[in-house]
Order: C-alpha cells, then sequence, then structure tokens
C-alpha cells in the first residue's frame, strides 16, 4: 500500500506525437483514483507509465516515495488488469494466478494458500483447473482480478477492465471492484471512458482531456461544480445543456431575451462579457406554465422508465430536461422550466473555464 | 471451430478439386504404384524380364548392413537439420521480433535462402568450403583444422547438414515470426508485471505459445530432410566419402539408378513411403488435437 505521485509526466512517442502534456497528481494511500476521457486522451499512455510498460519522456513518477523511471515494472510491486485479461492461454486459472508468485520463488505451499484464497474471495474455486478459454467472460474477468489481488502489491492499475462485459455484468464487477478494493485497502487507479463508472467507483476521479488534466476532485464536486465547459458536458448524462448568454451585471445573465439570476458567478465580470451557461437536464423544475419561466417546446421525448427526456431547443440551441415520468402531461406541447440560481454554471465563452467557484475546498 | 462452405451445385466441387487430383494421380500415385508393385520383382542381369518374388527385395534390405548405415546417417542428418534450423530460426525470429513488429525488409532478405534450388545451394556450399578452392575450407585448413569433407567422413556429414540447415532457416524463420507476432503483447506485458524476467518470459510463455507452429514445423523439417535434401546431398558429396552421408532417400537413388538394382531400390521407397505417412498422420492428430491450448 503505497502514495503513488506524478509530476508533470509527460509522454512524446515516436513522430512527435504528445500523448501525455504534463499531468501531475496525488494519489493518497488506499485511494481508487478514476482517469477518465474521451478516446486518445492519453488515459492508458498515463497508466502504461506508472506500470512501466511505457517510458517516461519527462517529469516522475513516484510510488510509495520511491522515484519508478528507471524501475521494471517486475520491481515496482503493481499488478495490472488489462481490458483483454491477458489470461496466459496455455495455463490453468491455478496457474495463472500462480505464476508472479512462482516468478517471485514464493514457497509452494504458501502459494497454494494464497491462490485458494483469492479464488475464494472471487468465487472461482470450481474453475481452477481450466484453461482460460473454457471461461465466460465474466469469469475470465475474475481470473484477472485474483492474478492482481494474489500477489498484494502496492497498487492495482486498471485499463477498462469491463468494457468486454454486457451491461449487466459490469455492474456487478463494478460494484465487486469496490468492494474488493475498499477490503484489500490498495490504492488504485482506474482508466475508463464510461462516466457512470468513474463517478460510481471513484474516490478522487480525474477528468482528462488532450493529453491534460482538466479536473481533479471528489466525483461529487467534479459533478456539482465542473472546472470547465469540457468536464461540465462529459460528466453526467445525459449531458449539461450549454446556451450563449452575455454578462448582464453582478451576478445576472442575459440568455436568449431572458434574464437569469446566477448566485456563483465571478463578481467584477464587464457587462457584455461573452459567457456560456450550464444547465444539468436533470436541474430543471417543471412549472406548467407560470408567469417567471422559460418556455420549451417539445420536439420529441425519450423513455426511461423511472424518467423521460423532453428534447427542444432554445433560442436555437438544443436543450434537453429529464423529469419524473408522469410529472408531465402526456399530450404536453410544451413546458415551462424554472432553474433555480444556484444551479446555474457560467464558463467564458473563448476559454471554456468556469466563471465562478471550482471547489469548495482549496483544490485537490 | 467449424466452418463449411456449402455449394449450391453438386458437381462443382468436383469440377474444381479435378486438376490438383489429376496432377496428384500422375505424379504421385501413378509411380507411387508402381514402386509399390517393383518392390515385390526382380529384375534379370540385363534389365529384360522381371519375376515375382514376394517379399524377398524387403528381406534382403533388412539383413544388408548398408541400409541400417544409411538409416542412421538420416537420423543424425535429419535430427540435427531440424535442431538447428528450428532453433537458428528461432533466435533470428525472436530478435526480429523485437527490432521490427510488421517491417518486411528483413523477411524478404530471410527467406530467399528458400527460393535457391536444393543442387544449387549444395554446389554453393560445396564452393564455399571445399578444402583447396574454397574461401571458407582454405581459412579452415589455414587455422589448422584438418578440414576435408571430400574424404572424411564427418565433416562432409558436418557440411550437408549446414547447407540443408541453411537452405531451411528461412522457411522456419517465417513461420516462427508469423507465430510471434501473433502472440498479443499484453500477455508478455502481464508476465513482466508479473516477476518474469525476459528469459523466464520466453520459456514460460513465449515458447510454449509458439508449440503448435513448433510442433508442424519439427514434421515439415523431418519430412523435408528426408526428401528434399537428396539435391543438397548429391551435390555436395554424392552420398560419400564411403557412404558416409548417404541418407535413405540418396540410397533409394544409388541402388536403383546407378545399382540398377530396382526392385531393392522400390522396396526402400515403399519403406519411406510409410514413414512419411506415419509422420503426417502422426502431426494431423497432434496439431489438431493435443498442441493447441
Ligand atoms: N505506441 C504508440 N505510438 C504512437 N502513438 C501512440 C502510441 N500509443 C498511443 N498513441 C497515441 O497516443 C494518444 C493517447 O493514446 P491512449 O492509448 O493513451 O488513449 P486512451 O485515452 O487510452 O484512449 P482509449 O479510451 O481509446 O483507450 C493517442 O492519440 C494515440 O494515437
Ligand atoms: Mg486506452
Amino acid at each position: 500500500m503505497a502514495v503513488v505521485t506524478l509530476q508533470n509526466v509527460r509522454k512524446v512517442y515516436a513522430g512527435d506525437i504528445e500523448a501525455v502534456k504534463g499531468v501531475s497528481l496525488d494519489i493518497p494511500d488506499g485511494h481508487l483514483c478514476v482517469l477518465v476521457g474521451p478516446s486518445g486522451c492519453g488515459k492508458s499512455t498515463l497508466l502504461r507509465m506508472v506500470a512501466g510498460l511505457e517510458t517516461i519522456t519527462s517529469g516522475s513518477v513516484a510510488i510509495g516515495g520511491r522515484e519508478v523511471n528507471e524501475v521494471e515494472p517486475a520491481d515496482r510491486d503493481i499488478a495490472m488488469v488489462f481490458q483483454n485479461y491477458a489470461l496466459y492461454p496455455h495455463m490453468s486459472v491455478y496457474d495463472n494466478i500462480a505464476y508472479g508468485l512462482r516468478n517471485r520463488r514464493t514457497p509452494k505451499d504458501e502459494i497454494d494458500r494464497r491462490v485458494q484464497e483469492a479464488a475464494r474471495i472471487l468465487a472461482i474455486e470450481p474453475f481452477l483447473n481450466r484453461k482460460p478459454r473454457a471461461l465466460s467472460g465474466g469469469q475470465r474477468q475474475r481470473v484477472a482480478m485474483g492474478r492482481a489481488i494474489v500477489r498484494k502489491p502496492q497498487v492495482f492499475l486498471f485499463d477498462e477492465p469491463l468494457s468486454n462485459l454486457d451491461a449487466k455484468l459490469r455492474v456487478q464487477m463494478r460494484v465487486e471492484i469496490k468492494k474488493l478494493q475498499r477490503a484489500l485497502g490498495v490504492t488504485s487507479i482506474y482508466v475508463t471512458h464510461d462516466q457512470v463508472e468513474a463517478m460510481t467507483l471513484s474516490d478522487k476521479l480525474v477528468v482528462m482531456n488532450a493529453g491534460r488534466v482538466e479536473q481533479v476532485g471528489a466525483p461529487s464536486e467534479v459533478y456539482r461544480r465542473p472546472a470547465t465547459r469540457f468536464v461540465a458536458t462529459f460528466i453526467g448524462s445525459p449531458p449539461m445543456n450549454l446556451l450563449d448568454g452575455v454578462v448582464e451585471g453582478e451576478g445576472r445573465v442575459r440568455v436568449d431575451g431572458a434574464v437569469l439570476d446566477v448566485s456563483d458567478m465571478r463578481a467584477g465580470l464587464q457587462p457584455g462579457h461573452l459567457v456560456e451557461v450550464g444547465i444539468r437536464p436533470e436541474d430543471l423544475e417543471i412549472v406548467g406554465s407560470a408567469s417567471n419561466s422559460v418556455s420549451l417546446p417539445i420536439d420529441f421525448v425519450e423513455e426511461l422508465g423511472a424518467t423521460q427526456l423532453f428534447y427542444g431547443a432554445l433560442g436555437g440551441q438544443p436543450f434537453v430536461v429529464q423529469a419524473g415520468t408522469g410529472v408531465v402531461p402526456a399530450d404536453a406541447k410544451s413546458l415551462g422550466l424554472r432553474i433555480a440560481a444556484e444551479r446555474i454554471h457560467v464558463f467564458d465563452r473563448e476559454s471554456g473555464q468556469r466563471l465562478g467557484r471550482v471547489a469548495e475546498t482549496a483544490a485537490a | 471451430m467449424d466452418r463449411r462452405t456449402v455449394f449450391n451445385n453438386r458437381l462443382l466441387p468436383y469440377l474444381l478439386l479435378a486438376p490438383q487430383l489429376a496432377v496428384t494421380l500422375v505424379f504421385f500415385y501413378w509411380p507411387a504404384s508402381q514402386a509399390a508393385w517393383m518392390s515385390f520383382r526382380l529384375e534379370d542381369a540385363f534389365g529384360l524380364t522381371t519375376e515375382f518374388v514376394g517379399l524377398e527385395n524387403f528381406q534382403v534390405l533388412l539383413r544388408d548392413p548398408s541400409y541400417y548405415g544409411a538409416m542412421v546417417n538420416t537420423v543424425v542428418f535429419s535430427g540435427s537439420v531440424a535442431f538447428l534450423s528450428l532453433s537458428l530460426a528461432l533466435l533470428l525470429a525472436v530478435m526480429a521480433d523485437k527490432q521490427i513488429r510488421g517491417a518486411t525488409a528483413y523477411r524478404t532478405l530471410l527467406v530467399w535462402p528458400y527460393a535457391v534450388a536444393p543442387a544449387i545451394a549444395g554446389v554453393f556450399w560445396l564452393f564455399m568450403f571445399q578444402p583447396s578452392l574454397g574461401m571458407i575450407g582454405r581459412t579452415l585448413r589455414g587455422m589448422g583444422v584438418d578440414w576435408n569433407p571430400l574424404l572424411n567422413g564427418g565433416d562432409a556429414m558436418l557440411l550437408v547438414i549446414l547447407a540443408a540447415t541453411w537452405k531451411q532457416i528461412s522457411y522456419n524463420f517465417l513461420f516462427f515470426l508469423a507465430g510471434l507476432q501473433s502472440i498479443p503483447k499484453s500477455l508478455i506485458e502481464a508476465a513482466a508485471i508479473d516477476g518474469a524476467r525476459p528469459t523466464r518470459r520466453f520459456w514460460t510463455i513465449v515458447f510454449p505459445m509458439l508449440s503448435p507452429t513448433t510442433f508442424f514445423l519439427l514434421v515439415v523439417n523431418i519430412v523435408y530432410v528426408f526428401f528434399d535434401t537428396f539435391g543438397i546431398i548429391d551435390a555436395i558429396t554424392r552420398g560419400g566419402p564411403a557412404k558416409a552421408t548417404e541418407t535413405l532417400v540418396y540410397k533409394v537413388y544409388n541402388d536403383g539408378r546407378l545399382g540398377g538394382d530396382l526392385g531393392g531400390s522400390a522396396a526402400q521407397s515403399v519403406i519411406l513411403m510409410a514413414i512419411v505417412i506415419a509422420l503426417t498422420a502422426i502431426q494431423f492428430r497432434y496439431v489438431e488435437k493435443k498442441v493447441t491450448y
């Protein structure tokens, strides 16, 4: 168990491809840190640098206070779960799990004890003598987990470990991974492009984009106070609505003819400053057709079961509203909407930066 | 996996097979049955008449010490060539795989020897190692090595082994390289994280995963050495000196073509044929069943 520290880590691949552009990160002991971001943003590259599978162009990676830039993967005391599981196809499940211990010359009875224990935790005891090809996807996933936990490493690394599973199994394994990580208390880095996975798993959420970190924080914090327009639209489903607006005065923004009160907006912005206003589909209050509300004509409706999504446009920009099923009458042609001042996010239209507080506490 | 193609036209599959079958019939089954037929007959001294002698040709053969000599030669020769060409090819493939994931330049270069006709390869090697003219032969003698493949049976055997190995390496190399490149990179990475050093990774992960390829190549190489090396041996040593490099297949030629013992030679062919059929059968059984994982 250990603290993982990244300092200004960069990765430039052959051909001047800068995959990671200076990332600094502190992962406290025992925390599960999730790296999330769109495809190609450098998540895997960053993880693989921590694992020692890619060289580090510049910056430093430290595990448990020891810089490991030049340390072989074998000597970093880490375990990794790969997206395709990377099970050794010619070995039985038992041998797959025991392989790392054998390489470290663990005594035979100790190996047996640990493999049996890992198998019990993961409920794969019946399969120990099978070859990986005779297992289902979910069982293979468990074996891959077993191979990681049996060595009791200082750090777990996961690279999209659930993306080859079907939706239902994914949810189930997600919960199990979280429980297991809690129980073992091993510092973990988990890469995913699925924002639901990211939100539910992480103690610490790192949103990446184009080789850079956009925001680091507790998942609820990132959700409540996205630091940039990118984070705002990436975290949350359906994504946050964005409307062009102009600063009208202190705490007031004009959007498409209406003036909105905003409680969290940086003071001293010049009237006329171009901004974007962000409103989450689930943050709107539906008020029939009260006087001080905005009216959204409904283009079409999506049924999600417990909730409904109403699609329309405001001031020529697409807009989505989420409401509990039954709140809106089935024959409604438009929605009367009201939004609380503290639920409005304001971003600089040019830079995309949040114009308001980012975190309750100082940035982590 | 069971993939089948279904033809709508009943005749079409037979038509498609016909040319291949015809070639096999004319160039394999016909001579093969001739050999089988002749192995039961004895030709008179002038080659004018033959008579049926039953198994006598085989009995004579199995009492002939030179037949066992050829057998030992064949085992030494094929074992050495298979071992050398497989291990050298694997070594080269591993080195190439590290350097070039995908580059084809090396591959093209390394496949050249395979395109060289056996007899030419033989002449080429003889030329290099010829004791009085060959570059390497003279160098060896200059260094005080008593090198003379023309007189010394051991040297001759070594030379044909080298030549046959050289010719076979490229073929093995291609298969090994393809095999190596089909091993997922993440397996090697997982093993590295699991604490296995490169050598251990090779023997515990890479080599076992190549085992289907290796087994396939082993059989192919042995068959190659049994038959296709005729040209090399004929060009370098003609089975000599003193039959030191006479393999089973060369003996068939020697006894039948030069010695005029067609019946005995045919009996040898029949035995060789049986060996190859056995090898092929083993290959099919194992490649399909045991060696997959
Ligand atoms: N070996 C390599 N050589 C050159 N460029 C690479 C290499 N590996 C990755 N890249 C590039 O680096 C960038 C980041 O890749 P990376 O695999 O880290 O993305 P990712 O965030 O994991 O994406 P995904 O969600 O699709 O897995 C991409 O633009 C990719 O093309
Ligand atoms: Mg990736």
